[in-house]
């Protein structure tokens, strides 16, 4: 729904309050809020966006540490502070068939916000979940930095202000009712979208739409539901969109039928970044079965034609001479050296004559976080206008380059969301839209652009690799001091994060940072009084194609930070559950932990070459813990399957999370099944292999993400009731915990501490790569030979 | 270039396309069925799993010339229902599961445990822990457990 172009209405004169409303059930002394009632055919309302200002409870254990500032503020509350000045409104339409309309300003890649904003809307406005329609929206630039879906932001950001929409909105019908029937409000109630008077008279939302509507704009004073009377927030809602997902109907990019969008793929060069300096054969390309087009574009050449399938074979035939990448020196070991080249200083003495000390160093390999559907766009350029549809996580920034590129003015660029198939952070990134922006101008013809599954490896956006050291001392059953030194290939910020931090510098709570540590700093923290600590990140810049994957630093930090507490806790002869359980910051983190503990029945005896582990982990205004058991037998981890990786299984994990306020349990269960996969994951099995300026891996067989053969047997997630009242963040929330468990659960059961990750990494390459030229596996022939 | 004919969710399609374009791309890009989905174009991911002559294939391996005039290809949109249900009981297995999340997998792993609990049926037995662990579809948002609990559900009411 476009939002109705209307001036906003001034707070002066005084907002319109309807007085009937104080002795509504909703009560006299809540906090009122401004809605506002814009100026459309039917009822339109519309609320600005607000910031939440909760802070965590802190209790003391043993020496307690100085609050850390992502303890105070944290990387939401950063998104919560850009977004707040924004003029954009997010709006609510009331249709005359008794729905109401919301176009999120968000992109929905699987986490399940169209839901969980669905139900905010209709726990305001008592509709049934059903009769709320969540779209995404178009790119809106006067949203500014309020339409980046990251930082696992979105339910916290919109949790006020897309309920003083759905307020105002009820509000409204409620006054038009009263009017219509010449009785006071309060002798009315709301209930499944029909308004009833204390005379049985009845009205649906529907009926009462048009009527409602305003020819002017006003603000309406309301107040919102109490958590008390909550019918539908914190209860456990199927998604809204999964009838359409087991039925094939649900579209993504590559599934639009644009007029003569025809299938676009590229021929990427051997290494990354590698340029073409000439094409032997681009007419005989040209010439191939179904092939339209081919062209050189700043990333490789283009082709287009009737079928992917014909793209893919014109891709390989092409004979390309290329030039150098920017990496084409690099492979592990040559980013290995320079991480450690610059790796700051612990200031603790390694050797303390009145403390113990432990130490530990480990390396993340580079990941990728490409979903499974690859990065695509379709773009439609023509000479003073372009259209793109594609799943865009930072559309507004997209639209301005995209603009900016095709020397156009960035109102006449239609960027059009598109539901993603899956994101880990990939999306954050906008190049295939203006990849695909560029060919279509090059040809003067629209282009439905896919990356290859092989090109989506290769050359697309990894989790940057990257070292913690960690120095811990203890004396006299207290930690003194905890160090933690993460350096890392840096980690590309630009896609809006850097200019919502630009625009914030001032408010932050220290001093002027980089991009990257300014995210760090908002997002790391040690859960536990350990005394004197401190964590810094040191950030390599080697031009590799980096970004926020899933939790971004989180997984790794608190892996090397767990492991190292299980040291601690062995070097003051303690169990580490009950170590964790004593030096964490506050009794909400020790719920999570002792549940944990409890349902996964902690210290149980364990046969040999299988142990349990469990970490705890705090962020997004959030706590969790996982406990999980793990079996390194030899007959489990000689386990073969073919093209696949198995080695040792997690046989049982047990999460317990705690978000504050749950808005649909059932999709924050979900979101933690997908955090618990993605630690499994990078613990166990996943991760790129860069060998002379490209990732060796090419397919799923390839990469070894968590497979049904590494699926423990049993998953048991625990959401706990609410603890703050305020929604925190989920999507990302459950892979630091599970990543981190699954290490100490490995270090116990094996008796070796795993210093690098995945642990299979270093070991013999788990499968034989495809060439880079040509640059695409071709397509087996065999299929009919492997159906069951 | 020459004309493919085969049956599709049981209408009768006509393609003229060159021989050894996969199927998945004649289904997709000529016929405008986007149920199965591109996730590799390797028979790895098995996104785009599908049926043919009632047993599970990957479109994305197959040359259209391979398909014969009888062979009957099945998608996701061509899944039969129970009679009287709007949907085939794995689907209603899967929904009530709340199974998907960003659901680009989906219409394969239904397609795929749809042609699994059929093979352990023809064997008389029922699906199995190993089983399970044998699919080979990925699901990258990572909701395997529930995709398993939601075969052996399925299972009960085909």
């Amino acid at each position: 729904m476009p939002l109705p172009d209307v001036p906003l209405p001034t707070p002066n004169p005084p907002p319109v309050v309807v007085p009937e409303l104080k002795s509504s059930p909703r009560g006299m002394d809540r906090r009122r809020f401004l809605g506002y009632v814009l100026a459309a055919p039917t009822l339109v309302v519309a609320a600005r966006l607000a910031v939440d200002t909760t802070q965590p409870q802190v209790a003391g254990a043993a020496i307690p540490s100085l609050p850390e500032p992502s303890d105070l503020f944290d990387l939401g509350d950063l998104q919560d502070l850009a977004a707040s000045p924004t003029s954009g409104l997010i709006s609510i339409m009331v249709n005359s068939n008794g729905t109401a309309s919301f176009a999120l300003p968000r992109a929905e890649v699987g986490q399940g916000i169209t839901t969980s904003v669905g139900m905010l809307i209709a726990e305001e406005m008592d509709l049934p979940l059903s009769d709320v329609v969540v779209t995404l929206a178009d790119a809106r630039p006067e949203l500014v930095f309020n339409q980046l879906t990251g930082g696992s932001n979105t339910t916290r950001s919109l949790y006020q202000p897309v309920r003083i929409a759905a307020a105002t909105a009820r509000a409204r019908l409620l006054s038009t009712a009263a009017a219509k029937w010449g009785v006071p409000v309060s002798s009315l109630t709301t209930r499944n979208g029909v308004i009833t008077s204390s005379t049985g008279k009845t009205a649906t939302y529907g009926s009462l739409a048009t009527a409602s509507a305003a020819s002017q704009p006003s603000s309406l004073s309301v107040e919102l539901k109490p958590a008390s009377e909550f019918t539908l927030i914190g209860t456990s809602q199927n998604r809204v969109d999964a009838l359409a997902s087991v039925t094939g109907t649900k579209v993504f990019a590559m599934d639009l039928e644009v007029p003569n969008a025809l299938p676009t793929m590229v021929c990427r060069p051997p290494t990354i970044n590698g340029t073409v300096r000439s094409v032997a054969n681009l007419n005989a390309v040209k010439n191939m079965p179904g092939i339209t087009d081919v062209v050189t574009i700043s990333t490789g050449v283009a082709v287009r034609g009737a079928t992917f399938g014909q793209c893919i074979d014109a891709v390989d035939a092409l004979a390309v001479t290329w030039g150098p990448g920017t990496e084409d020196t690099q492979s592990d070991a040559t980013v290995l050296a320079e991480l450690k080249k610059a790796e700051l200083p612990l200031l603790a003495p390694p050797l303390n004559l009145l403390a113990s000390t432990v130490e530990g160093d480990f390396t993340f390999y580079f990941r990728s976080n490409s979903p499974l559907e690859t990065n695509c766009a379709i773009a439609d350029v023509r000479a003073n206008r372009a259209e793109i549809w594609s799943s865009l996580k930072s559309p507004i920034i997209a639209q301005q380059t995209i603009a900016e590129k095709l020397g156009l003015p960035q109102s006449a660029v239609t960027v059009h969301v598109m539901t993603g198939g899956g994101s880990f952070g990939r999306h954050l990134f906008f190049d295939a839209a203006s990849e695909a922006a560029e060919i279509s101008q090059k040809l003067g013809k629209p282009v439905k652009l896919m990356w290859h599954r092989t090109d989506d490896f290769r050359h697309g956006r990894t989790h940057p690799m990257a070292t913690s050291r960690i120095r811990a001392s203890f004396a006299a059953g207290n930690v003194l001091t905890f160090e933690q030194r993460h350096t890392s290939v840096s980690t590309d910020f630009t896609h809006g994060f850097g200019e919502m931090i630009s625009s914030q510098l001032a408010e932050l709570p220290f001093g002027n940072l980089g991009y990257a540590e300014t995210i760090f700093e908002l997002t790391q923290n040690v859960p536990y009084n350990f005394g004197i600590t401190s964590q810094l990140l040191n950030e390599v810049d080697m031009g590799f194609h980096t970004g926020s994957m899933r939790n971004i630093y989180s997984p790794d930090v608190c892996t090397a930070l767990e492991l190292i507490v299980d040291q601690i806790a062995k070097g003051m002869s303690m169990d580490p559950y009950k170590f964790r359980r004593q030096f964490l910051k506050d009794a909400r983190s020790q719920a999570v932990l002792d549940k944990a503990a409890q349902v996964g029945d902690w210290g149980r005896n364990m046969p040999a070459g299988t142990a349990q582990g469990i970490a705890f982990h705090a962020e997004y205004k959030g706590v969790c813990a996982a406990l999980v058991e793990i079996d390194c037998t030899p007959q489990t981890v000689n386990r073969v399957v073919a093209e696949a990786c198995t080695g040792p299984r997690v046989t049982k994990v047990v999460f317990v999370v705690d978000v504050g306020l749950p808005v649909n349990p059932r999709g924050l269960e979900a979101q933690m099944l997908g955090g618990i996969m993605d630690g499994i994951a990078q613990t166990l099995t996943s991760s790129l292999h860069f060998a002379n300026g490209i990732p060796l891996e090419g397919s799923w067989d390839n990469y070894f993400y968590t497979r049904q053969w590494n699926v423990p047997p049993e998953v048991n997630v625990i959401v706990m009731p609410p603890t703050t009242g305020q929604p925190g963040g989920a999507g990302e929330f459950g892979v630091a915990a599970s990543m981190a468990a699954v290490a100490c659960a490995y270090a116990r059961a094996t008796g070796t501490i795993p210093t690098s990750f995945p642990i299979n990494h270093n070991g013999p390459l788990g499968f034989t790569p495809t060439p880079v030229i040509p640059p695409l596996p071709e397509s087996p022939t065999d299929g009919l030979s492997n159906t069951f | 270039m020459s004309t493919h004919t085969f049956k599709v969710n049981g209408q009768t399609v006509s393609v003229d396309v060159e021989d050894d374009v996969r199927l998945l791309w004649v289904l997709r890009d000529l016929l405008g069925i986007h149920g199965p989905k591109y996730g590799c174009g390797l028979d790895v991911c098995r996104a785009c799993t599908s049926h043919i002559n009632g047993r599970a294939f990957t479109p994305c391996s197959v040359p259209v010339s391979d398909i014969k005039p009888t062979d009957e290809v099945t998608t996701i949109e061509g899944l039969p229902a129970t009679v009287g249900k709007p949907l085939h009981p794995m689907q209603e297995a899967w929904l009530s599961l709340d199974v998907p999340q960003c659901g680009y997998c989906q219409p394969g792993q239904i397609m795929a445990a749809v042609a699994l609990v059929k093979e352990v049926q023809s064997k008389g037995r029922s699906i199995t822990e190993a089983d399970l662990d044998g699919i080979r579809n990925i699901c990258r948002c990572g909701t395997y457990p529930r995709i398993r609990e939601a075969i052996v559900a399925g299972e009960k009411d085909m």
